[in-house]
């Protein structure tokens, strides 16, 4: 029995109606240059599908931290709380907290890098150190240097800022020297500004590849010669399924490399604790940059963190984690065996999250995800790891996170959805003109960092 | 203007498996917003297995179905509601299954009266038993260019795509294939990009304002549709009150020949001669901050949330089926 107002039931008559003439964005007009192209995708939206768990998501990043020891964890932290509670929860240092910075060398030390804590500066994660590093040191315009393919939130980065991306090829060893002065050569003589290479040496995202440590000694002679400063990713250095980790870039050039790591793969990505180690003259800048960013990173986060290490064995910890993630690689590849179609190749990591396929000539990963999806498997089409448009004959799978069954099914899924694929180029023909061919810059295009 | 206490539980259901979930997320997260600003409880929920549990527990609610793509649309969940007697809005599966696939849809509103651009619907198997070569050659004799392909059963534009000669068909094929088995090839249309919801308050079905769609890239594509800024809107549409008329009548006729309910969109073009062409309907148009619907109500001056608050009434009101007890015994 409720009451209406007059106006609320009338038919809508038209003379008497005020036209809307909207863009539904008040501000359409008023983005910087920079935000431009951050558009909606259909491809990124299927992402929201692979959350479900009728489909098995190859597509996801996370770290599968199920074997993470909550009651330590727990207990840590509670010690935290009650005995540096107050210091923990105040602002803190913009380079970042001392503790942490020495227990950041002492991890590094693993991968042969001797550091002060003084060079180290902590940040929101790794991505916020590198969005810092391009902050301080790219123009728009100026060109940064990615393998082909690169990781995708990189390439994040350095559209925001408005970078051209000119990606090197990589082979089996990663990062290919000749390639890399080729491209040197060919933007010296176009006049251009090579500000940075970005480079992730270690079990690469998505490709899967390592560079060896001829190939790191080889890449730094190149970089030297061409004065060319390395920006070294780091986030799976220490989770390699063989032998002892391959001396980091870092450790072999000191004034040449920036580092960046990052405790999201080897403790959890919660914390949002990673780190840029520079030579001081950078450091300088990047910490007036933080602090402009953010006044300073989480000191409670690094707080835990710092706590974790110093309370656990850590090392024991990695240990546990690099055996369920060899456990998955062993299952991804059985699968990958089993079931993809005669044409299909791909790389065998020894160590990260990632396998990087190639498909048959014809079929095209970012065409395909669709039907993918209903057919309740999820993978990353290559494209989205690419800045100028390739990438289609190519995907990403990842093994981090389902189990080693549901890994080996969702290879079943994907050899399926492949068959079907190869069925149609047979009906439509070889010939078939992907508009991807012509697509440029699009927009980021794989899932969130919250997706499985 | 409080509903509280005239209402029964809502039961809002978004997500589901199809390519649209994320759509169906935000048309989901809208409507629980406005309908909780009426004072209605609403309980938000996905399509999995504890969905028939939680309506056994919520014994007197409604549903309000804002699933896009198939399960919402295509009547698969209707049918479900129906069986064990739980009121929903919007219309019934049978009607849905004829609206939502785009080649049956548009032969049924054809032999109604109205136009239509020409159509040839061709599932894939077509292509492999007969080849592609012949079957290209046909359609562009019998369409001819430019002509519009796209997945039988989807929304969003998902698939789509426009073709204008014919080295393009066969990867326009594939595209629209990458969504279904069953394609549609239609003659291109060229004119003004308009929609039309109908809504029935109770009082019988209404023809909201036309919205005139103006995407800045020139296609209204999933890009276009979603993101805030990328399309212009006209509501009511540029056009003058006979050519208004004439696509409030087409949006009238589509509802009432498809035996639709609540709630309907019609997308239709706008010819240079001012005659509007159907396109198709939607029973369950998008609720987004960037969707047609709720800019035509805002326009009418209705407030979305009392609306959506009538078509719950209206819904719980028809239900005279008594409910099978979903309770575990």
């Amino acid at each position: 029995m409720s009451e209406t107002s007059p106006a609320e039931h009338d038919e809508p008559v038209l003379e008497r109606l005020h036209r809307q003439d909207t863009r539904l964005d008040h501000y359409i007009d008023r983005y910087a240059a920079r935000a431009h192209g951050m558009t909606a995708s259909a491809i990124r939206a299927l992402f929201a599908v692979a959350n479900r768990p009728e489909v098995v998501s190859l597509a996801g990043g996370m770290p599968n931290i199920t074997d993470l020891p909550l009651d330590v964890v727990g207990s840590v932290l509670n010690e935290l709380v009650l005995t540096d509670g107050r210091r923990a929860m105040q602002y803190g240092s913009g380079q970042g907290e001392p503790a942490i910075r020495e227990a950041i060398c002492e991890l590094m030390r693993l991968e042969n890098i001797t550091a002060h804590p003084d060079d180290v500066m902590v940040s929101v994660g790794s991505q916020q150190g590198l969005d810092l590093l391009t902050r301080i040191f790219c123009n728009p315009g100026d060109v940064v240097i990615c393998e082909a393919p690169s990781y995708v939130g990189a390439l994040g980065v350095f559209r925001s800022y408005q970078c051209e991306v000119v990606h090197v090829a990589m082979d089996e060893q990663g990062l290919n020297p000749s390639a890399l002065a080729d491209a040197l050569r060919a933007l010296r003589r176009a006049g251009r500004t090579v500000k940075l290479l970005y480079t992730i040496p270690n079990y690469h995202n998505p490709a899967g590849v390592t560079q060896s440590l001829d190939r790191r000694l080889e890449l730094l002679q190149l970089a030297e010669r061409a004065d060319l400063l390395v920006v070294e990713d780091n986030p799976y250095g220490l989770l390699g399924f063989d032998g002892e980790p391959i001396p980091a870039l870092r450790s072999l050039n000191e004034h040449q490399v920036i580092y960046l790591g990052s405790f999201s793969k080897t403790f959890a990505p919660g914390f949002r604790v990673g780190w840029v180690l520079a030579p001081h003259a950078v450091r300088e800048k990047l910490v007036l940059a933080q602090e402009a960013a953010t006044l300073c990173p989480p000191v409670f986060s690094q707080s835990a963190v710092a706590a974790y290490l110093a309370n656990h064995d850590w090392r024991g910890q990695i240990k546990v984690f690099r055996e369920m993630y060899r456990e998955r690689r062993d299952a991804m590849i059985s699968g990958l065996t089993s079931h993809m179609p005669t044409g299909t190749t791909w790389t065998y990591p020894e160590g990260g999250f990632f396998v990087w396929l190639t498909l048959p000539p014809g079929i095209d990963s970012h065409a395909m995800l669709p039907r993918a999806v209903t057919a309740r498997v999820a993978y990353v089409p290559g494209t989205a790891f690419y800045a100028d448009g390739f990438g289609s004959r190519h995907m990403r799978l990842s093994y981090c996170f389902p189990t080693p069954e549901r890994i080996i099914e969702g290879t079943r899924r994907l050899g399926e959805v492949l068959e079907y694929e190869a069925r149609m180029l047979e009906i439509f023909g070889t010939a078939v003109e992907s508009e991807n061919d012509r697509r440029a810059l699009g927009p980021r295009e794989a899932p969130g960092p919250d997706q499985p | 203007m409080d509903d509280n206490g005239t209402l029964q539980t809502v039961i809002v259901l978004s997500g589901g498996l199809s390519h649209e979930r994320d759509v169906s997320l935000r048309s989901g997260r809208r409507v629980s917003q406005a309908l909780r600003s009426r004072g209605i409880e609403v309980v938000e929920s996905d399509v999995d297995s504890t969905l028939l549990t939680q309506l056994g527990e919520l014994a007197d609610s409604v549903v309000f179905p804002l699933l896009h793509g198939e399960a919402g649309e295509d009547g698969a969940l209707r049918e479900v509601f129906e069986l064990i007697g739980v009121p929903f809005v919007g219309s019934v599966g049978s009607a849905c299954r004829v609206a939502f696939d785009k080649s049956i849809a548009t032969t049924v509103v054809r032999s109604a009266g109205v136009r239509t651009p020409a159509q040839i619907a061709l599932p894939y198997e077509t292509f492999k038993e007969l080849g592609a070569p012949i079957l290209v050659k046909a359609l562009g004799d019998q369409i001819g260019f430019p002509m519009m392909i796209k997945p039988s059963r989807c929304g969003s534009a998902l698939g789509c795509s426009k073709v204008t000669r014919a080295a393009e068909l066969p990867g326009a094929m594939v595209g629209a294939y990458a969504y279904g088995s069953v394609a549609v090839i239609e003659e291109f249309v060229e004119g003004t990009e308009v929609a039309v919801a109908v809504v029935d308050r109770g009082s019988g079905p209404l023809a909201l304002p036309a919205v005139e769609i103006r995407p800045e890239s020139g296609v209204y594509d999933y890009a276009a549709r979603y993101t805030a800024g990328a399309t212009r809107f006209l509501c009511p549409a540029e056009v003058t009150d006979d050519v208004a008329g004439g696509c409030a009548d087409m949006a009238l006729r589509v509802h009432r020949v498809l035996g639709l309910r609540d709630l309907s969109r019609t997308d239709m073009i706008i010819t240079g001669e001012g005659e509007p062409v159907f396109l198709e309907v939607n029973v369950a148009p998008g609720m987004t901050e960037t969707s047609l619907v709720p800019l035509a109500v805002e326009t009418a001056g209705w407030s979305l949330g009392k609306m959506c608050a009538d078509f719950v009434r209206a819904a719980s009101a028809r239900d005279d089926v008594k409910a099978i007890s979903l309770a575990v015994p």
